[in-house]
């Protein structure tokens, strides 16, 4: 069971893709879904037994690195949390796996992107049942690898191939600052697997280097990893684009899972980053800007994938800031609702895309309510949930996250529930601008599309409907366990929140009108969004002439790239040319081959019998093995 | 005295040797000739290579002392002796020499075609140079080999290399001769100290230090050339663009190990005091050679060039993690100095392949290959991604324990040396993108076949090595895991004495 859930995924991902064409398309495709749904029976097993039955689980499989002391081993640790994610994980997984049957049906090679989607799910499932940081990062640099081959799947693209690169190699800036904490933390703990780490926190509390406490420095590296994976403000640029790739990609690793990686890192450290006060205000801090500032640009885009790519990063900012505040429960509970929720409005979008021909600006759609409805409704599921409307999953975790931040300490604290209310209200505008943009109105698109506009195939819809099952009552049935009366019970030691942090307890004793007030944005957020839209069309054109810079200032993403582009990828390339033009081949080139044609003329001047090179290269040898004897001799005489 | 029960080693070095001579009386028609003489070295070198996993299944790995040793003296009143043995550092370079001989002469089945018997008996008498080389335990005789192996490698350039093979065989040549005098130099010295060469016995030396320093210098030249460090480093791309593609394989593979090793054996247990001495500078030079090449290769149009670039970037991580003096760095260092010999070796197979079809190392002349050549494109990017250590591959164990061991002497020193994970990425990546991605828009690329059966057997045990080194490094690790301790222990007790004298 234990191990089924991990490896059966990576059977089905060698089956497909080795043999896949020997096989056939289609049995492949469902071999393919068949191990991964094999994969969720043991994930909901696990869960079962694990966090419910408070059993927790070590499977060792045998030593990776060994070498002075410094050792690591393949391991599957199944604590609660891993349990957890393990368990949405697969079923995600499974369901995405089943409706990509539909949705690459017109595709010439569908059997690589299923072993791709396949060995993304065991990478993934390696990184949260890891036991060590090293075993982390491997499934962290594997789901890394998995993302690079998906956002490229179309790798006859110049776009997608630009994509592809782009989160390969911003995910890589995160990571060295991930390496870096393992090196420091090996540095301190003498160990990097969890339990040595986790023991030895008390002893290391004193630990400085240059100054700073090592625990502190730990946290900020490790936090540096997390912001790379989970696309927060900075290291976000690689998320947007990554859209390139085919629909399920986006529902499972840009919405559901690999973005969520960061704060699984987090939570799984969290006995030690507990300890790095300094840090948790950071983390606080860059959390609360990033839901606020993913969210000011989703207003204003036009793709209906890139809206929802930057909705995912707001809400990934909301949990960073949930474990900020020190409420890491929280932050995992936000991730699992948020799993399916976002897992639902991408594959609802994929629907749509499907439908108006792989069109994807919701300026030229509108008016295909009708001929969709099933999708419609499941827009609306995912929508209402993502904006927090009461009983809806996303109502119970994130009500949560403010609560925390609302009683969280600090000044970061108190900017965070700021930013978490007024991105509440933005969320809940730009998710109705896309309904109302999507759906209503009169039809944008051209006959041709319109004419062929129709709703999917079961083997797509079936998933939506798992998975709108999620939207609605995963909230509702978790809270208890998650964030709820149960909480300590539930997560059995695998988070650790320290002994005067009472974030737990205390988000349940805010002030009435804070659970009151997320829900109160979201409804102003939908009303401000009919408004725009829907009854009086003409404001959003004349508030963007009326704020042009303003308009634009979000339309171009706040100017990121550009920047980007101009502090590092033009600097690096003219640097690149120029050491390789002028530092390789004339300045350090230059000093042998100078004096190579140095002794060349003067030799040929010497030895006129001798021409050609390899006399004159033979007599510069000899010149310099008599010099180097005399000099010899001459130290041996002294 | 021997765990195999015969000369081991000997036959080893000598076998290759003796398939060259067989090559030599081989009469007949040209074609003849030629299948003749690439069969018999293509046995001779699996015989030696099947001779050599002896090595691999009878070494014993708890001690580290020198096994296999053979001895006889030659000229015992001048110390002078025929001296062969391997520890946990070498015995591994001894099974990468004969590992990756087989696959360069399966690799130059059919692209080399002009006078096949000469170029086998190029590759066997490098294959004896490579494998004297990491055996010996004679100073002497290391120097011989060590400078032996280049005359083969000069020919193989020289003769059957690209448009300017003439330029890049003598720049590799006089480069590496140039640091080898001083090499000869110090030798001479310690020959003259000692009264022998024999390395076990030069152990027990004591070296005053203002003579280590000099020592260390004469060493520095021969070696920062050969691995190659910056800035001494312009003649590897040169060399590597117009070598054929199993010259270039041996050397990424081999030849740039000599450099790393020699350090191992000489420079680090000799002169401990000089290599405390000399650390930051070793520091600073790899991490500017980490950068800079890693920089240098983004710029490049030619496929072996970024390569090449590339090997100078690895080898940077090598150097620094010798120098850091822990056990993480050493081990580190000797692991990647493995991984890198497999994935570097195994990365120009692969642009020996497009090369052999199309006939262009350049850039611009691919794109769209993954269309046509699958199986390759699979290959190519498990490759690219051994080369940027991700983890799982052969290329991530290295990297990861020397940056650990980085970290504890000098966290700065780490992170710089840490760009390669970035810069990496970046070149390989593109290079990857340029050739393999995209869509078709050259005639010629649109023709082009996946692997033959013979490719598939030259990549077939690099693949296999890439993933075990990968998944389980500790079996390679536990070869020099006894040999690390006790370096690490010789040096401490060697740095305590001044220490104890100073106080």
């Amino acid at each position: 069971m234990y191990l089924g859930a991990i490896f059966f995924p990576l059977i089905g991902s060698l089956i497909t893709g080795l043999f896949g064409r020997l096989i056939g398309d289609k049995p492949a495709q469902w071999i393919g879904v068949f191990f991964m749904a094999l994969s969720a029976i043991c994930g909901a097993v696990n869960f079962f037994n694990v966090a419910l039955g408070h059993a927790p689980v070590m499977v060792d499989l045998g030593t990776w690195i060994d070498v002075g002391g410094l050792q690591v081993s393949w391991a599957l640790r199944y604590d609660t949390i891993a349990a957890a994610m393990v368990a949405m994980v697969t079923l995600i997984s499974t369901m995405i796996h089943i409706y990509s049957v539909g949705y690459m049906s017109h595709d010439a090679t569908p059997t690589r992107f299923f072993s791709y989607l396949s060995l993304f799910t065991f990478m993934m499932l390696m990184l949260v049942t890891a036991d060590n940081l090293a075993q982390l990062f491997f499934g962290w640099e594997g789901i890394g690898l998995a993302s690079y081959l998906l956002i490229g799947y179309w790798y006859e693209r110049e776009s997608a191939n630009r994509a592809a690169m782009k989160a390969f190699i911003v995910n890589r800036v995160g990571d060295l600052f991930f390496m870096m904490g393992m090196a420091l933390t090996f540095w301190t703990f003498g160990t990097i697997e969890f339990d040595g780490i986790f023991q030895g926190v008390a002893a290391a509390q004193d630990k400085t280097i240059g100054g700073i406490p090592a625990i502190e420095l730990i946290a900020f590296l490790l936090f540096g990893g997390a912001m790379g994976k989970s696309a927060q403000i900075g290291l976000h640029t690689w998320l947007p684009d990554a859209m390139e790739g085919p629909t399920p990609v986006s529902a499972l690793i840009h919405a559901a899972t690999l973005v969520t990686a960061g704060v699984f890192l987090m939570a799984r450290m969290s006995p030690v980053i507990e300890y790095a006060p300094n840090a948790l205000g950071f983390i606080t801090f860059i959390g609360a800007t990033t839901a606020f500032f993913a969210a000011t640009i989703g207003c204003v885009q036009n793709d209906i994938k890139r809206v929802i790519a930057y909705s995912t990063c707001s809400q990934l900012g909301y949990m960073f800031f949930a474990v900020g505040v020190g409420a890491y429960q929280g932050a995992i509970f936000h991730l699992i609702t948020h799993a399916f929720f976002k897992a639902l409005l991408f594959l609802s979008a994929g629907s749509v895309i499907h439908a108006m021909s792989d069109e994807q600006d919701i300026r030229k759609m509108g008016g295909i309510w009708r001929k969709i409805p099933l999708t419609y409704a499941m827009f609306w599921i995912g929508s209402l949930a993502l904006a927090g409307i009461p009983f809806f999953a996303g109502y119970y975790s994130k009500d949560f996250v403010l609560e925390a931040a609302y009683a969280g300490h600090g000044w970061t604290a108190s900017y965070a529930f700021v930013m978490g209310m007024i991105a509440a209200l933005l969320t809940a505008f730009y998710s109705w601008r896309l309904i109302i943009m999507t759906f209503h109105g009169k039809p944008r698109a051209d006959h041709h599309v319109m004419e062929h506009v129709h709703e999917s195939p079961a083997v797509m819809t079936l998933p939506l409907i798992v998975l709108a099952i999620g939207a609605l009552f995963s909230g509702a049935l978790l809270a208890d366990y998650f964030v709820g009366h149960d909480w300590l019970a539930f997560w059995n030691g695998s988070i650790v929140n320290q002994p005067n942090n009472h974030i737990m307890h205390d988000a349940h004793e805010v002030p009435s009108w804070v659970p009151l007030a997320p829900t109160v944005a979201g409804v102003v957020g939908i009303a401000v969004g009919y408004i725009f839209y829907m009854f009086v069309p003409a404001i959003p054109g004349r508030l963007a002439a009326s704020f042009p810079g303003l308009y634009r200032f979000l339309l171009n993403k706040w100017y990121f790239d550009e920047l980007y582009d101009a502090i590092f990828v033009q600097p690096a390339r003219k640097l690149a040319f120029w050491l390789w033009k002028v530092g390789d081949a004339k300045v350090i080139d230059g000093m042998p081959n100078g004096a190579a044609a140095l002794t060349a003329s003067a030799a040929g001047r010497v030895t006129r019998f001798q021409n050609g090179r390899v006399a004159n290269y033979a007599f510069t040898m000899i010149i310099g093995l008599v010099l180097f004897v005399s000099i010899f001799l001459f130290g041996i005489g002294r | 005295m021997n765990a195999a029960g015969f000369p081991l080693l000997s036959l080893l070095t000598f076998l290759p040797l003796v398939g060259a001579g067989i090559l030599l009386f081989i009469r007949g028609e040209e074609a003849v000739v030629a299948s003749n003489a690439r069969w018999t070295a293509l046995w001779t070198s699996l015989i030696v290579f099947g001779l050599s996993l002896i090595l691999w299944f009878s070494f014993d790995k708890t001690t580290a002392d020198y096994q296999f040793v053979e001895q006889m003296t030659w000229m015992p009143e001048f110390g002078l002796g025929y001296h062969l043995g391997v520890d946990g550092i070498s015995v591994l370079f001894v099974l990468l020499s004969t590992l990756l001989t087989p696959i360069c002469i399966l690799a130059s089945w059919e692209s080399v075609q002009t006078r096949v018997r000469e170029y086998m008996i190029a590759f066997l008498v490098l294959e004896t140079m490579m494998i004297g080389m990491f055996a010996s335990l004679d100073m002497l005789m290391f120097y011989i080999f060590f400078e032996g192996v280049l005359v083969p490698m000069f020919l193989i350039i020289g003769v059957w290399g690209g448009a300017r093979r003439v330029y890049a065989a003598y720049k590799l040549f006089l480069y590496t001769l140039l640091g080898s005098l001083l090499m000869l130099l110090a030798i001479l010295t310690l020959w003259y100290m000692a009264g022998t060469t024999s390395i076990p016995e030069l152990m027990k030396l004591q070296i005053p230090r203002n003579m280590q320093i000099w020592m260390f210098l004469a060493f520095f030249a021969s070696f920062a050339v050969k691995v190659p460090m910056w800035p001494v480093h312009t003649w590897l791309p040169d060399a590597h663009v117009e070598a054929p593609t199993a010259g270039s394989v041996i050397l990424a593979g081999v030849l740039l190990k000599m450099g790393g090793y020699g350090f191992l054996r000489f420079s680090v247990p000799l002169l401990p005091e000089a290599t405390e001495w000399f650390a930051p500078l070793i520091f600073a030079l790899s991490v500017i050679a980490v950068i800079y090449t890693s920089l240098v290769a983004m710029a490049q149009e030619d496929m072996k060039k970024l390569i090449a670039y590339s090997s100078v970037a690895h080898m940077g991580i090598v150097t620094l993690g010798i120098f850091v003096m822990n056990h993480q760095g050493l081990s580190g260092a000797i692991f990647q100095m493995l991984s890198h010999g497999i994935v570097s070796g195994a990365l120009f197979l692969c642009v020996g392949v497009v090369y052999d079809r199309v006939h262009s190392r350049e850039i611009n002349r691919y794109g769209g290959v993954a269309k046509v050549m699958p199986v390759y494109a699979v290959l190519f990017m498990g490759f690219t991604m051994a080369s940027v250590a991700l983890p799982g591959t052969a290329g991530f164990p290295g990297e990861f324990l020397v940056l650990v061991g980085a970290w504890q002497v000098n966290p700065w020193v780490a992170f710089f040396a840490g760009f390669s994970m970035i810069l990496g990425a970046c070149y390989m990546l593109w290079l990857y993108r340029r050739v393999l991605f995209g869509r078709i828009t050259k005639d010629e690329i649109k023709h082009l076949l996946d692997l033959s059966p013979r490719e598939w057997l030259t990549f077939a045990p690099l693949v296999v090595l890439t993933l075990w080194m990968g998944l389980y490094p500790s079996s390679f690790t536990s070869f020099f895991d006894a040999s690390v301790t006790a370096l690490l222990a010789r040096h401490e007790a060697a740095l305590a004495l001044p220490r104890l004298a100073g106080m």
